[in-house]
């Protein structure tokens, strides 16, 4: 009989008896102090990557395959060989700006464990000899705030932050950064523009490549507070224990954040490739099937931004490559499962509106496009739809993504899957990812973005007042 | 309204020795002075514009971006009700349509006693405890209405404790002891390997 059960103190966070790389202090009460990081095995990984050469700690990271946990899932000791040699300082900014919807782990990541992502930004630092770490995390996550600033206060006075660090000629500092509200800033080039004191746009890449040419013009890494998180373990335990726990593709444990319609939404500490969506909807040792009386209708499988999946998709793995394949993508670990209760042209015009009011304004296909799909979505949800509303739909969103835009097979309409990733015409993803939920409703629940709009046939047309989001 | 204190000059000079540029600092200063007036003014701004070597109209170009900034003044408590995707499956809009009736204010709008703010809010990392809203940053989770009703009577009968007023974050402040910090590394001080990379070089660890 599997043993779960939810953790007060870490409300969301459901401990089950799977195996625990990053969350295994979450269950402990003061899991974010000092005292109960060291008595537990905190800093050992610092300790054990000062015993050996910075090269050596770069290699073995690059041995565990570590895939970067933000989004792009590109693998950290790749990424870090970027850096151009000598062209010295080098920064290192960790994203913890965690705002993609449906997405929650590095909340409590820095909120339950603060003193592990310290410890994973260290050894970052040393492997690769970097002046300073930022830590940004997102404005709007206060105990997050006030857990890091506690452990740094508290990790600088017991020398593991600073000069000298444990009393070796390694020196670094960390200073605690936070946002004030802007979801795009979680891309990194918006975020290296908000640490430079900026609004937070995007940069073109290339030549904005950070690890080129980064924060204040310098070589810069950028790594999600997971990835980070990740480090301790692999130099406790080494690259070849790392890999025993997932695929070979994908090695380790990642979060999952599971919410809606479930019995038991939650957020999951899951091996990482091996266990499919099937084993994370109806197992026990996870969120237990669909709300009692009903049947899973849609899920979006890796946030707000992903291209949704259907009761076909069920079996595949939790894994980028077959995900991507399938016409979606499974970034940031959030779930959203929807029944048969949902109103699918409901739900997507919500993402599509948080598309419209996150868009920097920058690349115009995306600020004009995504209030344009927002405004057709809310008229047709409003029951004052057109019929010509779906193609105007398509058509605006195929201005900001053009072309096939990646979407799920459709098997009782014969339709293949688009793999991932679209194309865009914007310098960043956000505006493409609000096509997401538009492609992928259409194409499987015409029928509901019909049966809306045909209401309004009902309508005179000089009564039908035109609906204007204020 | 206005300038910060003299002791809230000394942590925002602190904050900014922690960046290479002082530029960086718009954001933790804004910040702060959210917290010293319970909005940024436009004194506040001023201040900043001196402290970081930048000017008023840049704090401002920088500040609007973000939509937790406050130009004007705004409820002492600023409630965010989360109506993104998962809330909104599991009532958020009607949590939202609740709240505007308690409150006797639409979306946006604040109490004639300035007491409450409310606000719509996108996506705030508690997607498995929906609905949930925050105070002031502080999270409600699985919220019904009758918690709001509660929450709301808490607060107005000084029983919310845990929620301090709107502009206050974090309750700690990282502070670094001068001793313990290894200095700033700015982007013009180009080449200088770091000390410990030579180890690299080493035929032997130490």
């Amino acid at each position: 009989m599997p043993t779960h059960a939810y953790v007060p103190h870490a409300p969301g966070y459901v401990d089950n008896d799977g195996p625990k790389l990053i969350t295994k202090r979450f269950p402990l009460e003061d899991s974010y102090t000092l005292e109960r990081y060291e008595a537990t095995g905190g800093y050992s990984g610092l300790r054990s990557a000062l015993d050996r050469k910075p090269s050596e700690v770069h290699s073995e990271v690059r041995d565990a395959t570590l895939l970067g946990r933000g989004g792009a899932g590109f693998p950290a000791g790749i990424k870090w060989g970027f850096l151009p040699p000598g062209k010295y300082p080098y920064y290192l900014v960790v994203n913890g700006d965690e705002s993609e919807p449906g997405t929650y782990k590095d909340r409590l990541l820095m909120e339950r464990d603060p003193h592990q992502v310290i410890e994973g930004c260290l050894i970052t630092c040393y492997a690769l000899g970097l002046a300073q770490c930022f830590l940004y995390v997102r404005g709007e996550m206060a105990l997050a705030q006030e857990r890091l600033s506690q452990a740094l206060n508290d990790a600088y006075a017991a020398g593991y932050i600073g000069r000298n660090i444990l009393g070796t000629d390694f020196s670094v500092d960390i200073t605690l950064s936070w946002g004030a509200g802007a979801y795009i800033v979680g891309e990194e080039t918006a975020l290296i523009e908000s640490l430079e004191g900026n609004r937070g746009r995007p940069r073109l890449k290339p030549p904005f490549f950070p690890a080129a040419i980064g924060l204040y013009g310098q070589p810069t890494i950028v790594n999600n507070i997971e990835t980070m998180s990740n480090l301790p373990w692999i130099m406790n335990n080494g690259a070849e224990q790392f890999k025993a726990y997932g695929s070979e593709t994908s090695p380790g444990t990642r979060l999952f954040a599971v919410s809606g319609h479930v019995k038991r939404p939650g957020v999951y500490e899951v091996e990482h490739g091996v266990t499919t969506f099937r084993d994370l909807f109806y197992g026990d040792n996870f969120c237990q099937g669909i709300r009692e009386g009903h049947e899973l209708k849609m899920f979006v499988p890796g946030g707000g931004s992903a291209p949704w999946f259907f009761p076909e998709q069920l079996d595949l793995p939790l894994e980028a490559r077959p995900v991507g394949a399938a016409g979606s993508m499974l970034p940031s670990g959030a779930i959203v499962v929807m029944d048969e209760t949902t109103d699918a042209v409901k739900a997507a015009l919500r993402l599509v509106r948080f598309y419209a009011r996150e868009s920097c304004g920058k690349c115009t296909p995306c600020r004009e496009g995504t209030t344009w799909e927002e405004r057709i979505l809310q008229r047709i949800v409003d029951g004052h739809g057109r019929p010509s509303d779906i193609e105007l739909l398509l058509d605006v969103a195929d201005n900001i993504s053009p072309g096939p835009y990646p979407v799920a097979a459709h098997p009782d309409a014969g339709l293949d899957a688009i793999p991932f990733p679209p194309k865009q015409t914007t310098i960043c993803p956000l505006g493409p990812s609000s096509v997401a939920p538009i492609t992928s409703t259409i194409r499987r629940f015409r029928d509901e973005y019909e049966a809306k709009i045909t209401k309004s046939d009902l309508i005179p047309v000089s009564a039908a007042p035109v609906e204007v989001e204020s | 309204m206005s300038r910060f204190t003299p002791d809230n000059e000394a942590i925002a000079r602190e904050i900014i020795s922690r960046y290479p540029l002082p530029k960086s600092a718009l954001i933790p200063l804004m910040h702060l002075a959210q917290e010293q007036d319970g909005w940024v003014t436009e004194d506040a701004m001023r201040h900043i514009a001196e402290l970081t070597g930048t000017t008023p109209a840049e704090v401002r170009g920088t500040g609007t971006f973000y939509e937790m900034f406050k130009f004007h003044p705004v409820g002492k408590y600023v409630i965010n009700i989360c109506s993104n995707i998962a809330c909104q499956l599991l009532g958020a809009e009607n949590l939202l349509e609740h709240a505007e009736k308690k409150l006797g204010v639409k979306v946006g709008g604040t109490t004639a006693d300035g007491l409450f703010t409310l606000e719509d809010v996108e996506c705030i990392a508690a997607c498995t405890e929906a609905p949930a809203l925050q105070v002031n940053y502080r999270y409600r989770l699985r919220v019904t209405v009758e918690d709001f009703d509660q929450l709301i009577d808490d607060i107005r009968n000084g029983n919310a404790r845990d929620i301090p007023e709107h502009g206050t974050l974090s309750l700690v402040r990282q502070s670094i002891p001068a001793d313990r910090m290894a200095g700033i590394v700015p982007p013009e001080q180009a080449g200088e390997v770091p000390v410990w990379m030579s180890r690299n070089d080493a035929g032997e660890q130490n």
